[in-house]
Order: structure tokens, then C-alpha cells, then sequence
């Protein structure tokens, strides 16, 4: 694929220095497609003459940056301890059969791709889970199929 | 009459854009408005509205709905507010026997507007700081005995002191915003509910240590927070209590934000500043500790969320009033978060040596469905469970500890007898050996070993030395890993080996799970004699195992059985059970 290089300009020069705002750099590149690619990280190492070794270590360093591509909608079901408690599991295995693919992958029309997470942090509304920037509590598998299914509906529109 | 709306993420999650909604078009030309604030800790009855009448008596109003939300405010236009929706006594009780300093404002003010911040008696702490001056704010600051209230508890006045000793001009202070425990949502509640009060916190460190730059690293799974402390600095600095010469003392402060990228280890603080730096967060030995040599190679002192959220009040209060509070070793009070199988989750702010029983019991209202209670875990992934005779621990850092567990940041999850403690560990010991960042050897290799031989033992694979081994490499761990996350990685799996250990034993001797819970080790079967043969469990049952004919018992296949349960929350009959162990085929 081709990358957006006017855009990883404009987020280099937003920084005075980019090599320690690495991790800002690779959130603002990861906004861009949900994702770094291969070639942006060719092309910071490019502008910025920050090594590609060093870019791909940190990014595959932290759980928040992803060298695959994401789905329009982007499901993070809850791992913490309070979900785990209250069911987190059965969360996981009804959007995984829902939507018939493995953590971490996307469907086919591009629409979803799942992923189990760290604590999101809404406990007292466990087993949670987010798709892209809203938070769902108090899930059970009905609810989740429910939730799925009314976004696609919404998608077919 | 004045509307309060928990606007919260969690808020948010449960509903409150409906009931704004709601509340909106039935206020539509009339005086009434709706405040939007952050989360008043009450979470288990979200969304919340609190009303305030004219007499300043307060009505809670929870689990409402656009619908309730519309008969609420109808009820408010014809001067009866309704009674439906209200929170009982009995749920009231959850406020009672807090001493909210912390969360003294979180849903009390709006936490987008500094005004109203300032109404509530906001940055007069900062003015007092200024006239105390440096050494005048560390003298409080040691009178009040404020220990972080990160996990470990170290005492904050020798943080700045040592911070404020180091040579140099460029010094810097960094609120540790990266709420990684799993569990734990107080920092959040905080960011989201009153954002000004960490950042007057932070800037009265600044003044004691002599820091002109304050640097946030807060987690990116927290969005709103993010943008609340946005919008927060940015309105600080249009009142002009951000930038040079701040309120004409010649004291200059800035802020930056930087969003965590997911990595629990950079709650450690070594490993913050190396993220901060651009860097994969992989922690250091010290010393030089921070105050010494941090950020940029510089002086930085790094506080937790809730210890900055302490100072303006001691600033204000002074630092003896602060110590009245709490046990010897622990003054103060600490903010919990309460989760889990308990009946009334939430915040809760208590001062110090109360009893974790005083907790789920006295404030919480006990377990969910009145089961029986087993154990509460504290301190996340680096504390450990602490079973049901010794709940009437009081709570200061020393005597958690001394259970195995760690005060931590104060994520108490809730555990009844449906909790498999094995399962635990082995959930705990999958998180922490994800999260070790594989530079030490013990850290990185003695996990992945610890949750191997969990996993076995979970599957039904267990052997007779596996207890022994896992308390022999929890130990080599404890002393031979680098940073508080290895030496912590071990306490969940100690601590349930020490107070549960008979459930290893069953797991492994007998193959079966006490709990029910491994899902290698039970089965699900039809009572015959309770089934009406209705059908509907076998609708439900996702993989169709389920079969029988209309009226008369039916049948699970076990191989086929994912063991979802959501046949057993279908069943009207309460025929369907679990087994392990004995009765299996």
C-alpha cells in the first residue's frame, strides 16, 4: 500500500524532537489507517533518520501499537480481573464465534477486527468491552451478539 | 434545583447520554439545566443523577433510563420530584463512612469548567503554596505522613526533598498516570471527575522542588481523561495560572501531556521516564533514583494521581490535620476500588485502618446474590488474595503486607466461592508474563515457567511437585528479578498456594475444580427429574449440544458442550448443573 507521506510530514514537524516524541509520532501515525505499516516506518526513518530498528522496537514494544491492519470497528473485549471474574471469557468466545475470526484478525468486508486488552478500566460495569471509542458494560453473550449484529445492520444501511 | 449528570466513562458506558437526552427535551424552555459532572464513585447504580434542591438537600436518583430520565424531569417541572428511580437507605449507606478528600469534588463540580473548580475553593492551595515556599511545603507535607499511594508506599516529603537537594536548574515533576492495575479505576474517576486538583497538586510539588515543567503520562485507554486535561490546562492558561510569573511570584509552570502506549511495566517508575524518552519501557536498577538523574537525565520527582490529589488539601488543611487521620504508619485516607462479585461496586474513600470486612461488608453491602465470600484480592497482579478469615486485617500498608498482598493502588476485587483460586493465579501469572518487558532472566523466563505448569494444572495435567516447584520459582523470582514487577509477579500465586492450597490439591490429585470453574475439569448435565422439556436452553445453546424432544428431559453432549453457561442462565427450572470430580461419566 501507498503511504500518506504529506501526513507523516505534517506529524514530524509538529515535533521539536521527534525521536523523543517516538511514541507520540507512532500514535499520530497509527490514527492515520488504525495501524503502522512497514512502509511509514521506511519513510520516518527516511525524514527523520530516527533507525528503522529503533521505530519497530518500541512499536513492537507496547500493546497499543498494532503492524496489523484493524477493522472499521475496532472490538476490545476486557481482560481485566473484574471482568475476568464476572465472565470475560464468555465475552471473548461470543465475538470470536459471532464474528468467525481469531484475535487480532479482520473480516472479510473489512468491518470488524477483535482483540483481547488489558483493564479499560470500567470495572464497576464488568465484563466490558470497547469498540473503537464507546465502552459497553454488564455484557452477556445475548447482548454482544445483539451489539454486533445492530452495527452491521447499520453498516448495510 | 440543580441537575447533576455522572459523566463519567463509566457513566457514559451505562447510559447517561440517554438520560441527558431525556433530561434535555423535558427541560426544553424551561430554567432548569443539566450539569455534567464526573463520577461520584456510586457506580453499581449508574447512570446517576443527583438533584440538589433549593434547601440544598440532595436526592439521588440511579439506574435511569432516557424513559425515567424524561419522568424525572417532568416530576422536577411539576415541583413533586418523583420517587421511582430513587437509591434507597440501604443503598445510601455506601456514602456513609467515607471521608472523600480525594474525591471530595468528583461529581460534586465540572470538571470541564475551571470556574467551577475555583467556586469549590481551587488553586488557594496554590496561593498558600507560594507564600509557604519551598521548604514550608515540604515541612507540610512530612507533618502529614502522605505516603504514595501508587502501591508502595514510599513517604512523598523524602521524594521531594531528595528531589529538591539534587544539583540543578532544570528539574521536573511527573504525575504517573498509567492506571495499568487491572482493577483499579480510581486515577481515572479522578482525571475524569476533577482534573484541576492533580494538576494544582503537581504544581505545588513544583514549587517545593523548584520544577518549571510538569509532565502527565496517562494511559490512551483513557480518552476522556485525556481530553479533560486538555481542556483543563488550556483554561488554566487563559486564567493565567499557567506560564511565567504565576500569580505575579516569579514562579513559572508548564505542562505536557503524554499518552501511555499500553505497557503495565511503565507503571514502574524507571520505566515511565524511559517511555517518556521515546523508549521501549524497560526499567533500570537504581540507584541514581529519579530525583537524582530522570527525565532527560535531569532531577524529576514522580508522584502517583492520588498522592498529587492529596496536597491541595494539606496545603489548605495542613499537614497535622491530615495525620489525625489513619493508623501510625498510614495517615490519611486511601480511595478503593471496589469490584468484582461484590453487591455495590464503586469508589469509596476511607481513612486508613479500617477493615477490608468494614469495606465489602459495612459500605459495599456484601456479596452479589448473598453468596458466600472467599477472598478479596488487593494490589492487582503484584499483590495476592487474602482469604475470608483475616477480612478483618486493617488497612495500612504494613499489615496488608504482612498478609502477602500489597495495599497497591487500591483495586480490591471481590471473590465468592464460585472463584477458582488457581484460576486466578494462573489468570495473574498469564498478565504479568505478558507485561514482563524480558530484560531480566528471572522476570521473563520464571513466569512464562509459572504459568506453563498453572496451565497444566488447570487442564486437569497437574503433578504432584508442582506446588513445590511454583513456590521455589516464586521465590527465586522475588529475590532475583530487577524491577517491582518481577519481584511482585509471584504474590498471586504464593498467596493462594499459602491460604488455598488444598485447591491445588484437588486440582491435581483429584482432577477435579472445588469451584467449578476450569473448564477442563467440568462437566454440564440435565437433571432430568427438574427439566420440563421447554426446549429453550437448547435454542440458546450456541454450538447445539443440546438436544431431546418437546416435554420430555433433554440431553447435553459434553463433547460438544462449550461450557458457555448460557444454557443455565436460560433455564427457568434451575435444572441444569455443574460437575466436577464426582457424578461425571
Amino acid at each position: 500500500m501507498s503511504v500518506e507521506k504529506s501526513l507523516i510530514d505534517e506529524i514530524l514537524k509538529k515535533y521539536e524532537n521527534p525521536e523523543e516524541s517516538l511514541i507520540a509520532v507512532l500514535q499520530d501515525v497509527q490514527a492515520i489507517d488504525g495501524y503502522i505499516s512497514r512502509e511509514s516506518v521506511e519513510y520516518i526513518t527516511e525524514i527523520s533518520g530516527i533507525p528503522s530498528a529503533r521505530i519497530m522496537g518500541v512499536a513492537s514494544f507496547y500493546a497499543g501499537f498494532r503492524l496489523k491492519p484493524v477493522g472499521k470497528y475496532r472490538i476490545m473485549v476486557c481482560m481485566g480481573t473484574a471482568c475476568h471474574v464476572n465472565g470475560a471469557e464468555r465475552v471473548g468466545d461470543t465475538v470470536k464465534r459471532v464474528l468467525g475470526i481469531e484475535e487480532g484478525d479482520v473480516t472479510e468486508d473489512g468491518l470488524f477486527s477483535w482483540e483481547e486488552v488489558a483493564c479499560l478500566g470500567c470495572c464497576s460495569i464488568s465484563p466490558a468491552m470497547m469498540i473503537n471509542d464507546t465502552a459497553y458494560g454488564k455484557l452477556t453473550p445475548d447482548m454482544v451478539t445483539d451489539i454486533i449484529s445492530s452495527i452491521r445492520e447499520e453498516e448495510l444501511k | 434545583m440543580r441537575f447533576l449528570l455522572g459523566y463519567g466513562s463509566c457513566g457514559i458506558a451505562s447510559g447517561a447520554k440517554n438520560v441527558l437526552r431525556g433530561l434535555e427535551s423535558t427541560f426544553e424552555n424551561t430554567d432548569f439545566t443539566v450539569e455534567k459532572v464526573g463520577c461520584n464513585g456510586l457506580c453499581f447504580a449508574e447512570p446517576i443523577v443527583e438533584v440538589i434542591c433549593d434547601n440544598g438537600e440532595s436526592i439521588l436518583y440511579g439506574r435511569l433510563d432516557e424513559k425515567s430520565a424524561i419522568a424525572l424531569g417532568e416530576s422536577a417541572k411539576n415541583g413533586a420530584l418523583m420517587s421511582e428511580n430513587r437509591l434507597t437507605d440501604d443503598e445510601l449507606k455506601f456514602l456513609n463512612g467515607q471521608k472523600r478528600i480525594v474525591l471530595s469534588s468528583c461529581g460534586k463540580i465540572d470538571p470541564e469548567s475551571i470556574d467551577s473548580y475555583i467556586e469549590n475553593g481551587g488553586y488557594s492551595a496554590l496561593r498558600r503554596a507560594l507564600e509557604l515556599g519551598s521548604e514550608g511545603i515540604i515541612e507540610e507535607i512530612k507533618k502529614s505522613g502522605l505516603r504514595g499511594r501508587g502501591g508502595a508506599g514510599f513517604p512523598t516529603y523524602i521524594k521531594w526533598q531528595s528531589a529538591k537537594n539534587s544539583a540543578g536548574d532544570e528539574k521536573y515533576i511527573v504525575c504517573n498516570a498509567d492506571e495499568g492495575d487491572p482493577g483499579a479505576f480510581m486515577d481515572r474517576a479522578v482525571l475524569e471527575g476533577d482534573p484541576h486538583r492533580v494538576l494544582e497538586g503537581m504544581m505545588i510539588s513544583g514549587i517545593a522542588v523548584g520544577a518549571q515543567m510538569g509532565l502527565i503520562y496517562v494511559r490512551a485507554e483513557y480518552p476522556l481523561a485525556v481530553k479533560r486535561l486538555n481542556l483543563a490546562i488550556e483554561e488554566m492558561r487563559k486564567k493565567g495560572i499557567l506560564g511565567e510569573n504565576i500569580f505575579g511570584s516569579g514562579f513559572s509552570f508548564d505542562f505536557r501531556i503524554m499518552m501511555g502506549a499500553g505497557a503495565f511495566v511503565c507503571g514502574e517508575e524507571t520505566a515511565l521516564l524511559a517511555s517518556l524518552g521515546g523508549n521501549r519501557g524497560m526499567p533500570v536498577t537504581k540507584p541514581p533514583f529519579p530525583a537524582q538523574k530522570g527525565f532527560r537525565g535531569k532531577p524529576t520527582n514522580i508522584n502517583n494521581v492520588e498522592t498529587f490529589a492529596n496536597i491541595s488539601w494539606i496545603i489548605e488543611n495542613g499537614g497535622e490535620k491530615f495525620a489525625e487521620m489513619g493508623t501510625e504508619g498510614s495517615k490519611g485516607t486511601k480511595v478503593f476500588a471496589l469490584a468484582g462479585r461484590v453487591k455495590r461496586g464503586g469508589l469509596v474513600e476511607v481513612p486508613m485502618g479500617l477493615t477490608i470486612n468494614d469495606i465489602v461488608f459495612g459500605i459495599c453491602g456484601g456479596i452479589k446474590d448473598d453468596a458466600q465470600i472467599k477472598a478479596v484480592q488487593m494490589g492487582g497482579p503484584s499483590g495476592g488474595c487474602i482469604p475470608k478469615n483475616l477480612l478483618d486485617t486493617p488497612i495500612d500498608y504494613e499489615n496488608i503486607a504482612k498478609t502477602g498482598a500489597i495495599m497497591g493502588s487500591g483495586g480490591m476485587i471481590v471473590m465468592d466461592e464460585k472463584t477458582c483460586m488457581v484460576d486466578m493465579a494462573k489468570f495473574f501469572m498469564d498478565f504479568t508474563s505478558k507485561e514482563s518487558c524480558g530484560k531480566c532472566v528471572p522476570c521473563r523466563i520464571g513466569t512464562t515457567r509459572m504459568l506453563e505448569i498453572l496451565q497444566r494444572v488447570v487442564k486437569g495435567e497437574g503433578q504432584e511437585s508442582d506446588i513445590e516447584t511454583l513456590v521455589e520459582l516464586g521465590e527465586a523470582i522475588k529475590t532475583g528479578a530487577l524491577c517491582g514487577l518481577g519481584n511482585s509477579a509471584p504474590n498471586p500465586v504464593l498467596t493462594t498456594i499459602k491460604y488455598f492450597r488444598e485447591e491445588y490439591e484437588a486440582h491435581i490429585n483429584e482432577k477435579k475444580c472445588p469451584a467449578k470453574k476450569c473448564q477442563a475439569l467440568i462437566s454440564y448435565n440435565i437433571v432430568a427429574d427438574k427439566c420440563k422439556g421447554c426446549s429453550l436452553c437448547s435454542k440458546k445453546c450456541p454450538v447445539n449440544a443440546i438436544s431431546g424432544v418437546i416435554k420430555s428431559p433433554y440431553k447435553i453432549d459434553n463433547e460438544l458442550c462449550v461450557r458457555c453457561g448460557q444454557c443455565i442462565e436460560n433455564c427457568k427450572f434451575g435444572a441444569i448443573e455443574i460437575l466436577s470430580g464426582e457424578g461425571e461419566e
